[in-house]
């Protein structure tokens, strides 16, 4: 047995298991106190309950936060993805100079710390613009981080489509503006699908740097961290978890799919993931 | 020839590098012309220069008289196939062919209709409705062809459109896209870096080396006279002799080849000019014989040694040393029924005749 | 008969004569159902690669235009952001004003005052830790994941190693200190078990918390970049090492390792960097002993309202931060330039 495993990469696939469930335990914990019968978050379970998720419902400044959040998620990822599109093309397309240093620049917040943007946002908002904080301010941060990411999947899509289709259309007659409409767009088109989601989905749980940036309308993790302090708030808290999983899940999946039909399509070899 | 394109002192920079440095050449109407040189020549970016995609630093660019400055590709009456052929691989192979057609003003019909003659004609008729990503490259390259030529171009642009194909699909590709050529009666420029592919398909060939041409003329003439040794190299193989010449009763040139002697041939048979001194002496492998044995000799003798044997099934490549020539000679011989096929090491008698030999002076 | 003479408005200012095609049959090849795969090969002897519709803007141009919204977004609310907290921490505040004259007062009280520099080393020995503990445990898996698994599958075990990261950051740090607790699932399932009699308790409300939560929040972090350094490895060079004598292990440590350097640096900065500037671990799990600089700084932003102060110390940070950094990127280049 112990030979066959060694043979095989076997512990490694153990170990590859074990690592799995170390990953996925807290999610797999979160459904289960969100059913569960007591306000305790703690096992032993006490039996099967939906009230906790029926309880989501009445609180209005709950459902305040998800709106507050949702407005800013949809905005935020709609400008990283422009953004990322401008950066992207520029990026695999031309040569300029400084491109090493400005699109250098633009991808700093994947590895700056979030309390840095945090800080420095508000800093200027507030301590020399004089600004009040709203949910722009936070969406003028999500932006921010998330055209990062935008960059990287939308950098592919642009690797992965052929110069020369865009040259044949402009051959065949077409402007450059309806080159775009025509060829590129569809094409990226999955890689743009898949940059709105992944940015919907960071701007959604993003918390360190809403807490600083957010005004009178928390987000929804601004608003789920001034609940974790009251104990017979957290079942509720649960279920809105368990929700919150289940939402990033499927859109995580469908921006996975589109991220291969893009790859796909253009009749490129996987190369796995979206950092 | 009525001339459709003219290239006057055309140069191209990107950046420090001159990339094309002064091509001056005439394109006949209904030509098939090759821009033939290896990688790096500007054969690519002069075709790209008249496709519109590249602006040239210098020059000017006329197109049926009319100067091409500043007319975007897209407003260009020339069509191109691309290396990778550029099928859009999100539309049908219909939707391909007809993505020209667009602002043409035809009706949905007469559309249809185009489409389907242009398929007909590459070959490709009832693929109308295929997915254009689920072809394969040869039927891609028709997809191309057909979507070019639906536009009736003046001119089509093709870059190296058969370096993706294997050898015998692309064999026939050739022979395919010559009859094309002459069937639509259109210029067709073809830019490639296989010598064989240019001979085969073109009525001119401009030979590119380092942004300049080196030659511009027929295959035959380019394949017989070639004005450089660089030239001569490069079109299929020639055996190169150190010789001196000089010029006698101002008409014939007198040369003394290394391993061969002296002999005496004619103006013509040194297109880049007589020079008195010394230079280089050209030969094609097909114009030596190697003499077995009871043949008679009909021309000059030069006797040496089989110092390698290729055998290629319906040839025979020896290398012959001669004394007194620095570098052996290839000699190519078909394989007919009751030749045998010498062995490395045995004497050989080479026939050679003065009118085959092409003069290089340095 | 074919209507090849319909004038196309491309080609309005040249005279295209209709022209007779007959229409040509089907090549032998193809008839006979021969298909071949195109592989591509690309030799543009230009370095333009530009969608240029001929004589309109220079491609430095045409870049510069389109990098320009993205890079005055960075510069405007990154780079110039910066610059006013590095600013500001030359500042001062009493209670709500704000002094603008330039004073060195918060670097001094940053450096004299105890507290902060215990804040500021114990934030740097944790990220240290989780950097580590994060680093060594994720290896495995990329090597698991680009060795083992078979290359249609690989995509799909980096999507499963990622999802738990896109999922709500808040309940899952919060999930830890459940999973952690006194009577916690980890405590009460090992007493279950009968493994341990009394809870172990030097697992929240420390430091360890906060390694062992951080280690999973940037558990992908570390897996992607070795798992596409890995990927790079070029498997002969493997079969070439084991040709020539070397056992498995000695392989891994010549040859793979080597190589996969690079992506171990990175992962290495790119989980090291960013957890310095995390709050809600710490806050949640760490306890007392488990506070970092960042909750300092959120603090006195936030709290104590004294802005300046806070900033130096953000400043000293990322300072520090980007010195180690710094040192690890030197350490490791000699090593990086021997694998490659």
């Amino acid at each position: 047995m112990s030979a066959w495993l060694a043979k095989r990469g076997g512990w490694l696939w153990a170990y590859a298991v074990a690592y799995l469930v170390f990953l996925y335990a807290p999610i797999f914990l979160l459904p289960l106190f969100a059913f569960n019968d007591s306000t305790v978050i703690a096992f032993p379970l006490q039996g099967f309950t939906t009230e906790w998720f029926k309880g989501l419902t009445g609180v209005p400044a709950l459902t305040g936060s998800v709106k507050t959040s949702l407005i800013i998620a949809v905005t935020s990822s709609v400008l990283a993805t422009l953004l990322g599109l401008c950066a992207a093309r520029a990026g695999v397309r031309y040569r300029f100079p400084g491109k090493g240093p400005i699109l250098g620049l633009i991808m700093v917040p994947l590895v700056l710390p979030e309390i840095i943007v945090g800080v420095s946002l508000l800093v200027v908002i507030v301590s020399i613009l004089g600004a009040p904080l709203s949910s722009w301010t936070v969406i003028l941060g999500h932006t921010l981080i998330c055209t990062p990411f935008a960059v990287a999947i939308l950098n592919a899509s642009y690797q992965s489509l052929d110069t020369s289709l865009e040259e044949a259309a402009i051959d065949l007659g077409e402007t450059p503006a309806s080159t775009f409409r025509l060829v590129t767009l569809p094409l990226i088109m999955p890689g743009i699908v898949a940059s709105l989601l992944i940015s919907f989905t960071i701007s959604l749980d993003e918390f360190i740097i809403a807490f600083f940036l957010t005004g009178a309308e928390p987000t929804l993790p601004v608003y789920i961290w001034s609940q974790l302090r009251f104990p017979q708030k957290l079942p509720i808290i649960m279920a809105l978890g368990t929700i919150l999983v289940a939402a990033s899940v499927v859109l995580l999946t469908l921006a996975e799919i589109m991220r291969r039909r893009g790859l796909r399509r253009a009749g490129a070899k996987d190369t796995g993931g979206f950092l | 020839m009525k001339p459709l394109i003219s290239l006057s002192g055309l140069t191209k920079s990107f950046g420090d590098v001159e990339v094309l440095k002064g091509i001056e050449a005439e394109i006949g109407e209904g030509e098939f012309f090759s821009l033939l040189g290896p990688s790096g020549c500007g054969k690519t970016t002069l075709l790209r220069i008249i496709a519109g995609f590249e602006t040239p630093t210098s020059g000017a660019l006329l197109l049926g008289g009319q100067n091409m400055a500043g007319v975007p590709a897209n407003k260009r009456p020339t069509n191109m196939v691309f290396q990778s052929y550029a099928v859009f691989p999100h539309l049908s192979v219909a939707q391909n062919v007809g993505f020209g057609l667009r602002r043409s003003g035809l009706s949905q019909t007469e559309k249809g209709k185009k489409i389907e003659e242009a398929l007909g004609m590459v070959g490709l008729a009832g693929y109308g409705g295929r997915a254009a990503h689920a072809l394969s490259g040869g039927q891609r390259q028709r997809v191309a062809l057909a979507r070019a030529l639906i536009l009736e171009p003046k001119v089509l642009l093709l870059d190296e459109p058969l370096s993706a194909l294997d050898k015998k699909l692309r064999e026939q590709m050739q022979s395919e896209l010559r009859r094309l050529q002459r069937q639509v009666g259109i210029t067709f420029i073809l830019v490639t870096h296989d010598q064989e592919e240019a001979l085969i398909m073109s009525d001119r060939i401009a030979v590119m080396f380092d942004g300049q041409i080196a030659q511009l003329a027929a295959p035959q003439e380019l394949y017989r006279r070639p004005v450089s040794r660089r030239v001569g190299d490069f079109i299929g193989v020639m055996n190169f002799l150190p010789a001196d010449g000089r010029l006698e009763e101002g008409r014939d040139i007198v040369l003394d080849i290394a391993g061969l002697g002296r002999t005496v041939v004619e103006q013509d048979q040194c297109p880049a000019g007589f020079v008195n001194g010394s230079g280089a002496v050209g030969v094609r492998p097909e114009s030596l014989q190697i003499l077995f044995e009871g043949e008679q000799a009909r021309g000059e003798v030069a006797k040496g040694e089989v110092a390698e044997v290729i055998y290629y099934g319906d040839m025979t490549y020896y290398e012959i040393a001669l004394p007194g020539a620095p570098e052996r000679l290839t000699v190519s011989m078909k394989n007919r029924a009751g030749r045998p096929v010498l062995e490395r090491g045995v004497a050989a008698r080479l026939e050679w005749d003065a009118s085959s030999l092409i003069y290089f002076p340095a | 008969m074919i209507s090849w003479g319909v004038f196309h408005w491309k080609h309005a200012p040249f005279e295209s004569p209709p022209k007779l095609l007959p229409q040509c049959r089907k090549s032998p090849l193809e008839r006979a159902g021969v298909s071949h795969n195109l592989g591509r090969t690309t030799e543009h002897v230009s370095g333009d690669v530009g969608l240029s519709a001929g004589h309109g803007l220079s491609d430095a141009k045409k870049g510069l235009l389109l990098a320009a919204p993205p890079g005055l977004y960075a510069v405007l609310l990154l780079a110039v952001p910066l610059g006013a907290v590095l600013l500001l921490s030359f500042w001062s505040q009493d209670f709500l004003t704000l002094d603008r004259t330039f004073t060195l007062k918060n670097y001094r009280e940053a450096f004299t005052e105890p507290l902060y520099m215990l804040l500021l080393g114990r934030s740097l020995l944790i990220a240290g830790a989780v950097t580590i503990a994060t680093v060594v445990l994720a290896f495995p898996i990329a090597y698991f994941v680009s060795f083992y698994v078979r290359p249609e599958r690989k995509s799909l075990w980096i999507f499963l190693i990622t999802i738990p990261f896109w999922t709500s950051y808040l309940i899952r740090v919060f999930l830890w200190k459940v999973i952690l607790g006194y009577n916690g699932v980890l405590n009460s399932s090992l007493q279950g078990l009968g493994i341990i009699e009394e809870p172990l308790t030097f697992i929240l409300y420390n430091a360890n918390a906060v390694v062992i939560t951080l280690a999973h929040a940037f558990a992908p972090f570390a897996i992607l970049p070795i798992f596409v350094a890995l990927e790079k490895i070029d498997r002969s060079l493997l079969e070439a090492s084991r040709d020539l004598g070397e056992g498995k292990f000695r392989t891994f440590t010549r040859v793979t390792l080597p190589l996969a350097m690079p992506g171990v640096v990175a992962a290495i900065l790119i989980v090291f960097i960013p957890t310095i500037g995390d709050y809600v671990t710490p806050r949640l799990v760490g306890g007392p002993d488990g506070l970092m600089i960042a909750n300092m700084i959120q603090t006195q932003f936030l709290k104590l309202n004294n802005a300046p102060l806070g900033a130096a110390l953000a400043v000293i940070a990322m300072l520090s931060v980007s010195l180690i950094s710094l040192g690890i990127v030197l350490a490791t280049m000699r090593w990086m330039k021997g694998g490659k």
